[in-house]
């Protein structure tokens, strides 16, 4: 097996580069993904014929709590390689995700209280979906203050690694125990968020959406990893090297 | 165009949620950019200092 | 060299005896936890059915935040004299090290919790027949809180005012404890087998006791870098 990519992909300057020069492949395919997906979500599909328009929102929603979990399970894996291997650029790219996948967090959940709107008639019941989502805010919150208390940089990394990768363990767990507790207090007749009985008309644009949205946390990481990886070579030559040109 | 607009009658759900989720995107989108920029500006400076000195 | 099991005897041993010195410390939480229930009659009413049906989530509630207020304690005074940097550096593994000390938390904050809480509970108009259930719900949660705060107060050692932190990164890692322990106490209120809930709880016990004192062991030795 050979291993140099590995070690060519821990290197902070290879990284730099590499980063740069992929980010327009993923940032041109996701504008026009998700414009698509928009427009297939929005004017293409067929109404559901329970909960007619209102259904849409699920185009929006269902990417963005999609992204939120893949931003924190991509933050806690490479938090986890940042320790296990003390890779600079791992730490690099846990930093660069834990911002985007909190403002996704809040897309999901705003977006689900505009559907609970017109479906439950208010737009916060304790569904176990919702309720998930706001403890993965928080959990994003206390991993975002925690680098921020702590004023050595290598020591914020570290520190908020262990942090990701017990909250990693943890999500599913929270998932499952709100999931149980809401099944035992289960209001009567709540609708279930997003199970329209789907068809292909109304799935493709969905998987257009998350694909779309795939590509875009990935675009937004490559541009916020070039910048924490500026942050944390500040000393080298070949930062020196990359501003000065 | 009012049909659609209208979202038979779930207008004021879904074109929030739409607003929404494309202001989060595109902040998302700058956000990044200024971080990057920051980032470049504090290291180019810290650069320009080190040659002067 | 000691041997593990005398060495983890010797962190517990002096860990009682210090506190036992310092008693207000050993105090505060069990105060918090006494006064917290109380406030809720008075905010409530005195009924003694609506309090019933609201004790769970308020006994639960005051326990996780009392416990907090302990779990603060946890590291502080040894992050601050040393002990800490002594023990990562006396050749035991800080794992089994730190494992003895969430032992030795336990003993002095989860346990005279769950000794206290069917005093708070009778209070709230609770049946004497569910305090077997109670307190043996609120035991094994606070074994597993505890568990979970080594891992979070050893991350944020040596952070100035790190207390609200210390929730913020405590609480929301919390959440399935709470769901679970209020549930095996509302049915031990009830009336009903609290076996199912009681089953999770141990569960995650188990798994706190194989991960946390490894994740605090890290955590500890880079807050100490």
């Amino acid at each position: 097996m050979d291993w140099t990519w590995f070690h060519r992909f821990g290197s902070p300057p290879h990284l730099y580069r590499i980063a740069g020069r992929l980010m327009p492949w993923f940032a041109w395919p996701t504008a026009i993904l998700i414009a698509l997906g928009l427009y297939g979500g929005l004017v293409l599909a067929p109404p559901d014929y329970q909960q007619g328009d209102g259904f849409r929102i699920i185009y929006v929603h269902a990417p963005s709590a999609w992204l939120s979990l893949m931003a924190y399970t991509t933050m806690a894996l490479a938090a986890g390689a940042g320790l296990i291997w003390r890779m600079k650029v791992a730490h690099a790219l846990a930093a660069s995700c834990a911002p985007i996948g909190a403002w996704f967090t809040v897309a999901a959940l705003g977006t689900g209280m505009l559907w609970g709107k017109p479906m439950w008639g208010t737009y916060w019941v304790w569904d176990p979906r919702l309720t998930s989502e706001l403890v993965l805010l928080f959990l994003y919150l206390g991993y975002m203050g925690l680098r921020a208390a702590i004023e050595d940089p290598q020591r914020a990394d570290r520190a908020s690694a262990v942090l990701a990768i017990v909250g990693l363990v943890n999500v599913p767990i929270v998932h499952y125990s709100v999931e149980w507790w809401n099944s035992i207090h289960q209001a009567p007749s709540v609708m279930k968020f997003g199970k329209p009985t789907i068809s292909w008309p109304m799935l493709t644009p969905l998987l257009i959406m998350f694909v779309g949205f795939t590509l875009l946390f990935a675009a937004l990481v490559l541009v916020r990893v070039r910048g924490e990886i500026l942050r944390r070579e500040r000393q080298s030559r070949w930062v020196a090297e990359v501003v000065a040109s | 165009m009012s049909d659609f607009l209208s979202m038979g009658g779930y207008a004021s759900s879904v074109w929030p949620s739409v607003v929404l989720t494309v202001g989060i995107i595109v902040w998302n989108v700058l956000a990044a950019r200024r971080s990057f920029s920051e980032a470049h500006a504090e290291a180019r400076r810290r650069v320009a200092m080190e040659q002067a000195s | 060299m000691t041997g593990a099991w005398s060495a983890a005897r010797l962190v517990v041993e002096r860990d009682l005896r210090l506190a036992f010195r310092n008693r207000a410390q050993l105090l505060h939480p069990l105060l918090f936890f006494a006064i917290v229930t109380t406030l809720f009659p008075l905010a409530l009413s005195p009924e003694a059915s609506r309090l019933r049906d609201v004790a769970p989530g308020v006994l639960w509630v005051a326990a996780l935040l009392s416990s907090l207020l302990a779990i603060e304690f946890l590291f502080r005074d040894d992050a601050q004299d040393g002990t800490l940097e002594q023990y990562a550096l006396s050749g035991q593994s800080l794992t089994w090290l730190l494992f003895a000390k969430t032992v030795s938390h336990w003993l002095l904050a989860g346990l005279p919790l769950a000794l206290m809480s069917p005093v708070a509970a009778y209070g709230l108009g609770v049946p004497t027949s569910a305090v077997p259930g109670i307190v043996a719900s609120v035991a094994l949660g606070t074994v597993a809180l505890s568990l979970l705060g080594a891992v979070t107060a050893g991350l944020t050692i040596g952070i100035r005012r790190g207390g609200a932190l210390l929730s913020l990164l405590t609480l929301p890692l919390a959440v399935p404890l709470l769901i679970f322990g209020a549930q095996a106490t509302a049915r031990a209120i009830a009336g009903s087998g609290i076996a199912g809930p009681m089953y999770f709880l141990a569960a995650f016990t188990v798994l706190g006791i194989t991960l946390a004192p490894l994740a605090a062991a890290a955590a500890v030795r880079i807050s100490l870098e």
